[in-house]
This record gives C-alpha cells, sequence and structure tokens, in this order.
C-alpha cells in the first residue's frame, strides 16, 4: 500500500462545490443550471417584474403582437401575456414543488415500510402502487377533478397521488437491497439500532438518486398541470397557467399566434432546464461515470 | 473452559413456503450447517476452511446473532443463542467481525474518521477527538485518510480501517471472514502480519474462515474442514497439514499451488460440483467426488473418529 499516496491527498470536496464543479464542466448541464436559476427567479420575483395585473382585463389592444408595452402582445381579453406568463410560472413551479414535495416524503415512507417490513405487507402495498399506476394520469386527474371539482389543490393532489407509486417503488428496491447489503449487515453486528441505521447508513444512500428522479420529474409534472388546466380541469379562471393561456390562445390562433407562442414557449423551457439539470446531476452522482481525477 | 465452545450448531434455510411444503409433504427448510461443534481458547486461533457454499460464513453469522441457530453457543460460559437483546448489546463490544468485502463493509457516504470511530459511538463509549487518529496509526494507517471516503481507498487499505473498526474496543473474539480476499500478496502478508501482532499484544482470540490454506498455515492454531455444512476434519494446523486423514481434506491441500516450481506432487483432483445440501447424498455425502470411494461409502454415513486432538469424518482414512 501506497503511504505516499495518502500524504498528497487533496481535501474532500463538498457536495455544493462537487455538483458546481461537474456543472460547470458539462454544457447541458449550465444550460440547464441557468435555465432554472432564470425560471426559478422569474417564478419568485413575478410581481415585481410585471408592470401588469396579470388577471386584469384591460381596454388597450387585443391579441397584439409584442411590443414595447407587452412584451409578449395581449391576449383576447387585452390582458398582458407577459404577465400571465409570469403567473403562470408561478402556478406551475407551486404545483411542481408541493406535489412532489408531498409525493418524495409519502413515497419515501411507504417504500421504506415495503422494502423493510414484513412480507404481506410488502405484497399489499404492491398492489397498491400498481394498481394506481395502471391509471394514465390524465384520466385519474379527470375523474379526480369530476369528484372533487378543479382548483389548483386538485392538480397537486392528483400529480402527488400518481407520483407516489414510482418514488415508493424505487425507494422499496434500494431499502431491500441495502438490507442485505455487507455494510448495514456490519452495523448490525456493532449493534447499531434500526433508527440509526435508517437514518445514517440507508437515507443518505437512497435519498441523491431520488432527488435527481425528482429534478427530472418536474416537466412531467408541470406538462400535467398544463393538460389539466388546457382541458378546463385544473387551475379555474382568472388565475393564470401555461395551460390556460394555451386554451386561451388556442381559440383565436386564426387571429393571433402569440398568445399559444407565450403559453408554450415556457413549457418547453423548463422541460429542457430540468431534464438536462437532472441529467447533469445523474452523471455527477453515478460514480460509474466518474472519470479518475 | 474455552472462551467459544460451540456444540451441535445447526443452522436451516427455507427452501419452500410452509404452504407449499405442507401440500408436497416435503420439509420446508434444510439444514445448511449441520452438527457443528468447536471450540476456541483466548489468544487462540481456529481456521474454518471449505469451499464457496460449505456454511462458513454461516457459521460466523450465527455467532454474531445475525443468523438464527439451533445447537449451543456458548461464549464466556453463558450460552448466547439465548441472549436478550441488552445482553446481545454488552456481547457486540466483545465480539467483532471483520467482512469479506473490504470496501462493502464500510457505508460509503461516512469518512473514514467516523467510520473508525462507529464502534465506540454506537456503543456510547467516552470518546476523545483523537480516537480516529489512534485507531487509524494502531492499523498503520495515515491519520490524513480520515477525512477520505470508501470508494477513494484501496483494497489494502480499506481493510486495514475493517481491521481498526473490528478492534476498536478491544474485542475478545474477533471473527474474520476472508481478510485477505481480494489483496495482492503483499498486502495479504501485511493483514496476516498485523493481525498476529495485534493477537499477541491483546491476547484476542481469531477464528478465520477462509479458503486460503497458505493463511491457515500460517496464522491458524487449529483448522476445521467444512463440506456441505459439516466438519469433515479438524485438529491442529500443524498435525493436518503434514498428514490429512479426509480425503477431501488431501483434496484442498493438493490443489492448493505451491512456492515451488521444481516440486512434483501427486495431485488428487476432485470432479464435479459441491452437491447441493437441499438433497444431501446419501451415505457419506463426500462419496460422488471421492477419489478413494469405496461401495459402501454411498450407503454407510460415517461417524466421527477422535484420534487425540483431531478427528474426522471418514471410515476409510489416508
Amino acid at each position: 500500500m501506497s503511504q505516499a499516496q495518502a500524504t498528497v491527498s487533496l481535501p474532500e470536496p463538498t457536495v455544493i462545490s462537487r455538483i458546481l464543479r461537474g456543472l460547470a464542466g458539462n454544457r447541458t448541464g449550465t444550460i440547464g443550471f441557468v435555465l432554472v436559476v432564470l425560471i426559478l427567479a422569474a417564478a419568485i420575483f413575478a410581481p415585481w417584474i410585471s408592470q401588469y395585473d396579470p388577471a386584469a382585463i384591460m381596454t388597450g389592444p387585443r391579441m397584439a403582437p409584442p411590443s414595447s408595452d407587452h412584451w409578449l402582445g395581449t391576449d383576447n381579453l387585452g390582458r398582458d401575456l407577459f404577465s400571465r406568463v409570469l403567473a403562470g410560472g408561478r402556478v406551475a413551479m407551486l404545483v411542481a414543488g408541493a406535489s412532489l414535495g408531498a409525493a418524495l416524503s409519502l413515497g419515501l415512507v411507504l417504500g421504506l415500510v415495503a422494502g423493510l417490513g414484513p412480507r404481506w405487507l410488502d405484497n399489499l402495498l404492491l398492489l397498491l402502487f400498481d394498481a394506481l399506476r395502471s391509471f394514465p394520469t390524465i384520466v385519474f386527474g379527470l375523474a379526480v377533478v369530476t369528484l372533487v371539482g378543479p382548483s389548483l389543490f386538485t392538480v397537486i393532489l392528483v400529480v402527488a397521488i400518481t407520483s407516489v407509486p414510482i418514488y415508493a417503488r424505487i425507494i422499496r428496491t434500494q431499502a431491500q437491497s441495502l438490507r442485505n447489503a455487507e455494510f448495514v449487515m456490519a452495523e448490525r453486528a456493532m449493534g447499531a439500532g434500526l433508527p440509526r441505521i435508517l437514518f445514517v447508513h440507508v437515507l443518505p444512500n437512497v435519498l441523491g438518486p431520488l432527488l435527481i428522479l425528482a429534478s427530472m420529474d418536474v416537466p412531467l409534472v408541470i406538462a400535467t398541470e398544463a393538460g389539466l388546466s388546457f382541458l378546463g380541469m385544473g387551475v379555474r379562471p382568472p388565475t393564470s397557467s401555461w395551460g390556460v393561456i394555451l386554451n386561451d390562445g388556442y381559440n383565436f390562433i386564426r387571429n393571433s399566434p402569440w398568445p399559444v407562442i407565450a403559453g408554450s414557449v415556457p413549457i418547453v423551457l423548463v422541460t429542457l432546464g430540468f431534464t438536462f439539470l437532472g441529467e447533469a446531476l445523474r452523471d455527477i452522482f453515478d460514480p460509474r461515470l466518474q472519470k479518475a481525477n | 473452559m474455552s472462551l467459544l465452545e460451540v456444540d451441535h450448531l445447526e443452522v436451516r434455510y427455507r427452501r419452500l413456503g410452509r404452504v407449499k411444503a405442507a401440500l408436497r409433504r416435503e420439509e420446508a427448510t434444510f439444514p445448511a450447517v449441520a452438527d457443528v461443534s468447536f471450540a476456541l481458547e483466548a489468544g487462540r486461533t481456529l481456521g474454518l476452511v471449505g469451499e464457496s457454499g460449505s456454511g462458513k460464513s454461516t457459521v460466523a453469522k450465527s455467532l454474531i446473532g445475525l443468523q438464527p441457530a439451533s445447537g449451543s453457543i456458548r461464549y464466556g460460559g453463558r450460552e448466547i443463542g439465548s441472549a436478550s437483546q441488552s445482553e446481545w448489546q454488552r456481547l457486540r463490544r466483545e465480539i467483532s467481525m471483520m467482512w469479506q468485502d473490504p470496501v462493502g463493509s464500510l457505508s460509503p457516504r461516512l469518512s473514514i474518521a467516523s467510520l473508525v470511530t462507529e464502534p465506540l459511538k454506537i456503543q456510547g463509549h467516552k470518546r476523545s477527538s483523537d480516537d480516529a487518529d489512534r485507531l487509524l496509526s494502531m492499523v498503520g494507517l495515515s491519520t490524513d485518510l480520515g477525512s477520505r471516503y470508501p470508494h477513494q481507498l484501496s483494497g489494502g487499505q480499506a481493510r486495514r480501517v475493517g481491521v481498526a473498526r473490528a478492534l476498536a474496543l478491544d474485542p475478545k473474539l474477533l471473527i474474520a471472514d476472508e481478510p485477505t480476499a481480494g489483496l495482492d500478496m503483499s498486502v495479504q502478508g501485511e493483514i496476516l502480519n498485523l493481525l498476529n501482532e495485534i493477537q499477541s499484544r491483546t491476547g484476542v482470540a481469531i477464528l478465520v474462515i477462509t479458503h486460503n490454506l497458505n493463511l491457515v498455515r500460517h496464522v491458524t492454531d487449529e483448522v476445521a474442514v467444512m463440506y456441505l455444512g459439516r466438519f469433515v476434519e479438524q485438529g491442529l494446523t500443524d498435525a493436518i497439514f503434514r498428514h490429512p486423514r479426509h480425503p477431501y481434506t488431501e483434496a484442498l491441500l493438493s490443489a492448493n499451488p505451491s512456492p515451488n516450481p521444481d516440486e512434483r506432487h501427486g495431485r488428487t483432483e476432485l470432479s464435479g460440483e459441491m452437491p447441493s445440501p437441499f438433497w444431501r447424498p446419501a451415505g457419506c455425502e463426500f462419496h460422488g467426488r471421492c477419489p478413494h470411494a469405496r461401495p459402501d461409502c454411498a450407503d454407510i454415513v460415517p461417524g466421527w473418529t477422535g484420534e487425540g486432538e483431531r478427528g474426522y469424518a471418514c471410515r476409510y482414512p489416508l
């Protein structure tokens, strides 16, 4: 064994600096990161960026093309599209954050219970997961909306419920393979209790891949939200959403393409941004893809 | 009284669900380890050898309470098979284990410093800031390694970390499962010297589980040869290496390459694979592969023949 190697060891980079360095070395990763930061900033600071009320119906020009007054033009009711896109971004981020957060935490608990608990409980939970997954998301969403009524909360509920099984299954598989991993056996042999094994040894190894998966799921969630809103089953007018903008614009596409463009381009950008970022994060954290430095 | 006394240890693995077994009128479980008995004194080293799948690691897991077993395991004169949770917690201070996979037995997200001090933390020992450095230097590692992570270590370094973890609580019994697996020859030698040195200093009893016969020859006082979950020969290492009585031991020894290229020896080659423990052969379980088998070996189960300090299970010993 080489002692020389040990003495020239560099300090272990922190996770954040490792992520930043990995992103800087990856072109699509950089693009994704910049897009995501811009989108999040736009969503957070929307009320300060836009100079109009997104819901205010104005007497100004209708279906106007972009101009210095209205950066993305106006829709069929004379509402400022730029303000509406920003407000829609807020809704999209809220839905993504709330529903994925709920799905992740619930999936984590159920997955750990299924993976580490008794066999019959595992089978029961798997049955439940498969039953939920057997509905197409939009059809399931329509069914829930019909029962509960359309609202922002309903959209979050639908996305959370349909995502829980995905996360739970992944956690379950990971937990099962970790349960028999030699390092977990070693901890048990040293007398470590279940809480310590769970929180110190199992969770940190499960959480990383899961967060990456969640970041790649953001576009899916936003598309679901836009889809439900487009069908009139999502957020209620006058609240803005990209799906609502698309729906409004779609009816008047012969008069002006701008509302449809304003509603669809952000969806494309969000999809690209989060997918690029997620893929870059996956590459950074997958040890098999790491180059020796 | 020996430190560790194991009597008629049996470990059964489940083969079929209860319902299926009842319907087919078959046994739901099969013995992976059967009728294993041995004793280990403080300061001594016992080697457990055999092919993969012969039940060596299963014996180890039952000794540290991770595998339910029947029969009797007495540690320091007390039966530990029926020990309560709190008794086990205390026993885990005194019985420690080195795992087979040097890197895989270290939790990947913890730094080396927290990994080596983990036994102290788990057992609620008083800790000081130089514990990690003390333990790392005890096994001959640079203290700079403390800030690294398991995947950044070489196999030999990770193995030393495993030794440091196993010895952190000054155990009385150390179970070493393949302590040299995956290491090159010079590193193997370093690890063995380290174990020998620590044993002579602390008087820890060591149970070495391995298929590396050179390791057995150099570090153990006694050796037990396992086949299909049973002991087929057991005794002082020197005696067994000089004159194996069981044909299986002889085959194992002759399969071990000799460092002298000019040496000509008649090799005893075994044909076939070890049978499955679900369907144990009748008579002597080794008869199908035994080069010296006689017709009645297929019918009569050989008993244990004791011969002074050694014993074997063969009716026609060499």
